[in-house]
């Protein structure tokens, strides 16, 4: 790891301005990604900035319609959450699934949606769940936060302060693991909304996208069977040594089915 | 740069003048001399360096000294009382649950942690929750074992 300034950031402002005031400098959350990115010297920022520090970031508050969880709230605080477990149990379940016990405890909400990786869980909450990322300047609905491959729309200094859920009447998250990373090789979450069903992909592509044809199929007739028909165009998913091209697009029927089944 | 990181180390207050990258693993290890606490992957992956920190346990590899900064950290020295183990550690006496010892620390680390959160263990439970912890002798079967065994309700 090249050496750098560190800084406990006390306040999101503080956080804001001490980043202005630097050179190259990054934020710090749980450091589940980023410290393993230092450490191979795949970046060289000058600061890095600590948002351990900064307090009000951890709460979950429940609404009527929504559930607010503070970007800084770990995947295990989450996944051990009653307001959550019983409101959104898919959300629970996905937050539960990730990486293993060391990393749920430190890895944060904000941290993973910020870094957008495209095999990572969240994104496929969010979008899922017709989530807001709520920032220091302003609310960005889920679909237009994930822009590509490890890009969001956050602007430089930009930090996310939580992120609000819809409640859905029911919702289920299936994922097709890479049993060495937990990483989705592709992961699915179907979530049912009145009037609305929501179909959110990731791990396939290069960033989580919607099923606009599973969603009509599911919104006529919601059942695993429903969606036996709809096939995925294997052309701009991902490929590796983990899963071809075809391989992850059949995945995806075949993990929204069985999201489907859990939904009941 | 450096900062002088300080925390209490398995119920002693400690400090040492680090630089900004270093890790905890290597504080607890290069500075204050406890090598208990394993380097096996170096990679966030293998739980041979677990500790607890504030009560969590979390891979000591992959946090910077300077974001414990302040904070309550407990290895695998912390464990017994004096020469009397820690049941955790008799149990994977006990139960062999160890062969050539490398990931025993953290194993045993993940292992007190497990037990605190899960009042009623399973076999199935306990396979789950060593997710983030390798070992490369024993199949697991022993250490499976010796955690059911160490778990006060085992």
């Amino acid at each position: 790891m090249y050496d750098f300034n560190y800084h406990r950031a006390t306040s999101l402002e503080s956080a804001a301005e001490i980043y202005s005031q630097s050179e190259d400098p990054v934020y710090l959350a749980g450091g589940m990604t980023l410290i393993p990115t230092l450490k191979q010297r795949l970046a060289r920022p000058t600061d890095v900035i600590d948002l351990g520090g900064v307090d009000g970031l951890s709460d979950v508050e429940q609404s009527a319609e929504t559930l607010s969880i503070g970007s800084m709230t770990t995947h295990a605080a989450v996944a051990a959450n009653s307001a959550v477990s019983s409101v959104i149990p898919a959300l629970s379940a996905l937050a539960g699934g990730i990486g293993d016990p060391h990393v749920r405890n430190k890895g944060t909400l904000g941290g993973s949606v910020a870094n957008n990786d495209p095999a990572a869980d969240y994104p496929a909450a969010l979008v899922g769940l017709d989530a807001t990322v709520v920032t220091t300047q302003r609310e960005i609905p889920a679909e237009e936060f994930f822009v590509g491959m490890f890009e969001t729309s956050l602007v430089e200094g930009e930090l996310i302060s939580h992120v609000r859920f819809s409640i859905p009447d029911r919702a289920a998250y299936m994922k097709f693991a890479n049993p060495a990373s937990r990483y989705a090789i592709v992961g699915v979450m179907v979530a049912k909304f009145p009037g609305q069903i929501r179909v959110a992909v990731t791990g396939a592509g290069p960033a989580v996208f919607r099923s606009g044809e599973m969603e009509q199929a599911l919104a006529s007739e919601f059942s695993p069977g429903a969606i036996d028909g709809v096939t995925v165009a294997p052309d701009e998913l991902n490929s590796d040594i983990h899963a071809g091209q075809e391989y992850r697009a059949n995945l995806v029927r075949v993990m929204a089915a069985r999201a489907v089944e859990i939904c009941g | 740069m450096t900062l002088t990181v300080k925390m209490t180390l398995n119920g002693n207050a400690v400090s040492a003048e680090v630089e900004a990258r270093t890790l905890l693993v290597q504080f607890i290890r290069d500075y204050i001399g406890l090598t208990g606490t394993h380097v096996g992957c170096d990679t966030s992956q293998c739980g041979a360096c677990v500790v607890h920190v504030d009560g969590k346990a979390i891979k000591s590899c992959t946090i910077l000294a300077a974001q414990c900064q302040d904070s309550t950290v407990v290895t695998i020295e912390g464990l017994a009382d004096g020469d009397k183990l820690h049941p955790m550690q008799e149990a994977f006496r006990d139960n062999h649950g160890l062969q050539c010892g490398f990931c025993t620390p953290g194993m045993v680390m993940s292992a007190v942690d497990i037990v605190a959160r899960h009042p009623h263990l399973n076999e199935d439970l306990v396979r789950q929750e060593l997710e983030g912890n390798l070992c490369r002798c024993t199949g697991y079967h022993n250490i499976v074992k010796a955690i059911l065994a160490g778990s006060p309700r085992g």
